[in-house]
């Protein structure tokens, strides 16, 4: 028991020590920045000898974690929404919050030439299911509706509307050939600087609001180096470059 | 009001999947149970193997086979879409279908396990009076394997319920036709809607628990009759 006691007690000291030495960050991330945030961490630390530790998923769930206290230091959200929110919760560093990348939508097919550059293909409907991302929670849903809107055609479409729960599932249904089209993320269908499969309609910006994703500094990170660091880090020129190769604008 | 209307469509909807779930399943389920309680084949292990798959495997294994299997491009996508039906995800009896999948080893399983209760001795008394297999099954073994049946059934339903990974892979989030009460509440968390989630989550714990209470409740009494 005494034994027991003493190897629980030296190693709770080792973690403590181990976690003092190398600044480490915890960073959640909103899944369609998965890609680029990869390959910038890895940049990241080879330049600083920090460590960056990334969780990927849907930016409602990692608000709910936030508000119950997950151990995150710096969250890179989907939207500009739940990091304001964060920040009024008393959970995030007032004044952190900045726009790391401004997503691009596009109509995107499995199928090559299926879309034309004009996205011609929506008002003909000669399909029978375009997928969206959930308007309520994904900006991407929502710009896609709004777009919809604006050319007249939401009518038309909604029955032919199947969501998916995030931008990830979105794809999924359009690449599995599911639903014959359907808005995602330029940086799902684009690695650099082309579109890498199927068939693309780049959306103009003026179609529909911003598609801003912010990040923000939380509160438990706010006394750690690496956090800081990195926050610094996403905004260099050269990180910005490799965020736009993957589809993004900023 | 409690629950807005689009928590009861919800609520409706996912009613109506169990409950025909649950009725398909018992038509499924009997012969697969009947065989494997028994059966002395050697495929015996491989099919009950199968069966027990979904108790084991993720749903997000499960709906992404489903959902490859169902598109256009796979075996049931082929079949469904010559025979006229269409794709099958994102529509109702597509939920349907992969809820059988789903369920099965819940309603396999029970059965299997009352059919096997039963012994030979009464199917070999029934036979010496000259009842045919389909008689001796109807008027014996049913009757006796009756408590098993009504284990199965709830258990069945009660997962079907119970159903997330699956619909949320396959489903699309059609109000009326695939959101069912997980995913709604699921939208709710992920929409900061808390106190809405609260409310269909609510209704969901006491569901669960009265379902499992009548369960337990009832199975000791059985036991001694």
């Amino acid at each position: 028991m005494k034994l027991l006691k003493m190897m629980f007690i030296t190693c709770s000291l080792l973690c403590i020590t181990s976690v003092a030495q190398s600044a480490e960050v915890h960073v959640a991330v909103a899944a369609n920045f998965t890609a680029p945030m990869k390959q910038i961490a890895a940049e990241f630390e080879k330049e600083t000898g920090h460590k960056v530790v990334l969780s990927f998923g849907a930016s409602g769930k990692f608000y709910a974690q936030i508000k119950n206290g997950a151990p995150f230091h710096l969250f890179l959200s989907a939207d500009d929404e739940k990091p304001i929110q964060l920040i009024k919760d008393g959970l995030a560093v007032d004044g952190s919050r900045f726009t790391y990348a401004n997503g691009t939508l596009v109509l995107w097919s499995a199928k090559p030439g299926y879309v034309d550059t004009k996205g011609e293909v929506l008002g003909r409907g000669h399909f029978n299911k375009i997928a969206i991302a959930n308007p309520k929670l994904a900006p991407y849903g929502a710009a896609a509706i709004e777009l919809l809107t604006k050319k007249g055609l939401l009518a038309a479409m909604t029955p032919k509307l199947v969501q998916g729960e995030n931008i990830s599932q979105t794809f999924q249904f359009v690449s599995t050939g599911n639903a014959e089209l359907g808005f995602v993320a330029l940086s799902q269908v684009m690695k650099d600087g082309k579109v890498t499969s199927g068939s693309a309609w780049v959306v103009p910006g003026a179609l529909h609001s911003p598609i801003r994703q912010d990040a923000v500094l939380l509160s438990v990170g706010k006394d750690n180096v690496a956090a800081k660091d990195l926050m610094n880090f996403l905004k260099t020129e050269k990180v910005k470059i490799t965020i736009r190769s993957y589809g993004y604008e900023n | 009001m409690f629950l807005d209307s689009s928590d009861l469509q919800a609520i409706f909807l996912t009613v109506k999947l169990a409950a025909i779930v649950t009725a398909i399943l018992l038509v499924v389920g009997t012969p697969i149970a009947w065989w494997l309680a028994r059966s002395r084949s050697r495929w015996k292990g491989p099919i009950g193997a199968i069966v027990a798959l979904p108790l084991v495997l993720p749903p997000s294994v499960l709906g992404f086979y489903l959902l490859l299997a169902m598109g256009p491009h796979g075996p049931v996508g082929h079949l469904t879409s010559a025979l006229g039906i269409g794709a099958l995800p994102f529509t109702f009896w597509g939920l349907v279908l992969a809820s059988v999948f789903y369920s099965l080893p819940f309603m396999v399983q029970p059965l299997q396990n009352a059919f096997e209760a039963i012994g030979d001795r009464p199917l070999e008394v029934a036979a010496t009076l000259r009842a045919s297999p389909l008689d001796t099954f109807f008027t014996v073994a049913l009757p006796m394997a009756l408590p098993g049946y009504l284990t199965a059934s709830i258990l069945t339903f009660a997962h079907t319920v119970g159903e997330f990974g699956v619909v949320l892979m396959i489903g699309g989030n059609i109000p009326g036709i695939t959101r069912v009460v997980s995913v709604q509440i699921y939208d709710h968390v992920e929409a900061m809607e808390y106190s809405q989630a609260h409310r269909l989550a609510a209704v969901m714990l006491v569901f669960s628990f009265l379902v499992l209470l009548t369960l337990y409740a009832w199975r000791p009494n059985t036991r001694k009759g």
